[in-house]
């Protein structure tokens, strides 16, 4: 009964195996068996947004995923997208703007706004909120973290004009 | 906040995982996006001793037309379904929800399957099966078996699903160069459960309409469908005076819950409202 299950997965970039037991959510696995711990744990039911990763490119809630059920996916954590410089920019743009006080939703926020800036257009800022929807902040009042996602978005197109011309 | 212990199975074919359903003496639960039943679970409201993870499973994958309805795959996550050009084609009032289903971190998980078997009166997709009179394609050890939309949402987080019993596909009849179709909701904040919701799904020919379904969510322990309203409606052409008269007609199809935020007479209010603003921006289909 209940016996552990051997995974295999790719996080940042490195294929792990482990051995989890099924009710192990996914956040906790990052973050106590692969000390992984800019992946937060809120409200542990999928309302805050504080612990999104990215599974094979998308955001989504690790704590709302068993461990056991990433085996085999490519997995990338707040720590992952910092060390490939993936967005060195937004973090920039957010302590620019102060679109950060205490911190603790800043993974999750940086991690919604790489999803919307993958596609490389420039969102409105009502598309920007809609994307926030699901990441709360108690510091900021979010004004500073549109602004901050806005402006990224609007650099990186300027750029990608440059680099064109 | 934890989930108590459970043992999980990920099986390779849909028949494996009803097998597996059935030797755990119905103390199992099937998992495919699992956006509400990890919550669940780690509140602790449900406790099976299995796990059996359907996600995978790829016969419940894919959006298909055969014939003249559109094949949704039990397993499709809600991202595709508001992605996919198919679905804005064939079934344009279910692209037009998609985008009002929770947040998007949820949806790029969330199955539309799920969504169903869930029964969440709040929710989206249930709704929207009902306003399409869509089929919903069951797997069971005793055979495949098929029921209406109309007679699968039977109360709170109750369907017509037995226990084991899995839904395979849903199919929603294709739209034609005919079908008008809207969809809005009113919340207190985007992506947050709505307080109250609409979705209708009508024929017209030149004006006049020949078929329509209005269906409301959030208004009820099942989604509602307005047949006074649609009665009065039928046979006719929209106009200002037509539309005020289905608001006031709304009255006898919806009787709505309060609470303390929500009084019953405001979301009869917010209804009306709502109803007035889908008829009055039908639109075809792309």
């Amino acid at each position: 009964m209940n016996s552990r299950i051997a995974i295999a997965l790719t996080i940042n970039g490195e294929i792990v195996e482990a051995l989890v037991a099924p009710r192990t959510t996914l956040t906790d696995f990052l973050r106590q068996d692969m000390q992984l711990t800019g992946t937060h744990t809120g409200c542990e039911m999928g309302v805050c947004g504080a612990c999104l990763v990215l599974i094979d490119d998308r955001p989504v809630h690790a704590c709302l995923m068993f461990a056991v059920q990433a085996d085999g996916c490519v997995v990338e954590t707040i720590e992952g997208l910092t060390s490939r410089k993936a967005i060195a920019d937004l973090q920039k743009a957010f302590h620019e703007r102060n679109a950060l006080q205490c911190g603790f939703c800043t993974p999750g926020m940086l991690m919604s706004a790489y999803g919307l800036l993958s596609s490389g257009d420039v969102p409105s800022r009502e598309e920007i909120r809609d994307t926030l929807s699901g990441n709360y902040c108690r510091c900021t009042g979010y004004e500073a973290i549109v602004d901050a996602i806005e402006r990224t978005a609007r650099d990186r197109q300027n750029t990608e004009t440059r680099e064109e011309a | 906040m934890k989930a108590r212990a459970f043992d999980y199975v990920r099986p390779h074919s849909v028949e494996e995982a009803l097998q597996a359903f059935a030797n755990a003496d119905g103390d199992a639960a099937y998992i495919a996006g699992g956006q509400s039943l990890v919550p669940a679970l780690a509140l602790r409201l449900q406790a099976p001793a299995l796990l059996i993870d359907i996600a995978r499973l790829e016969e419940l994958h894919g959006l298909s037309v055969i014939g003249d309805h559109l094949r949704i795959g039990a397993a499709t996550r809600h991202f595709e379904i508001l992605n996919s050009g198919l679905v804005r084609t064939h079934a344009p009032l279910l692209s037009k929800a998609a985008s009002f289903v929770a947040h998007p971190a949820i949806r790029n998980r969330g199955t539309f399957g799920g969504s169903l078997a869930l029964a969440d009166p709040a929710s989206e997709f249930p709704a929207m099966s009902l306003a399409l009179g869509a089929e919903i394609e069951i797997a069971s050890l005793a055979g495949n078996r098929s029921v209406a939309a109309a007679d699968f949402f039977l109360g709170l987080y109750e369907t017509a699903l037995q226990p084991g019993e899995m839904i395979r596909a849903v199919h929603v009849p294709a739209a034609t160069a005919r079908t008008y179709c809207a969809f809005d909701e009113l919340a207190r904040r985007r992506g947050d459960y709505a307080l109250v919701g609409s979705g209708i799904n009508a024929e017209i020919d030149n004006g006049r309409i020949e078929r329509i379904r209005i269906v409301f969510l959030a208004v009820g322990s099942t989604p509602v469908q307005a047949k006074n309203v649609e009665n009065l409606l039928i046979g006719n052409c929209l106009t200002p005076e037509l539309i005020r008269k289905a608001q006031e007609t709304l009255e006898a199809d919806l009787d709505p819950p309060g609470d303390e935020q929500t009084p019953a007479e405001m979301r009869m209010h917010l209804a009306r409202v709502l109803l007035g603003r889908l008829l009055g921006r039908l639109e075809a289909t792309p």
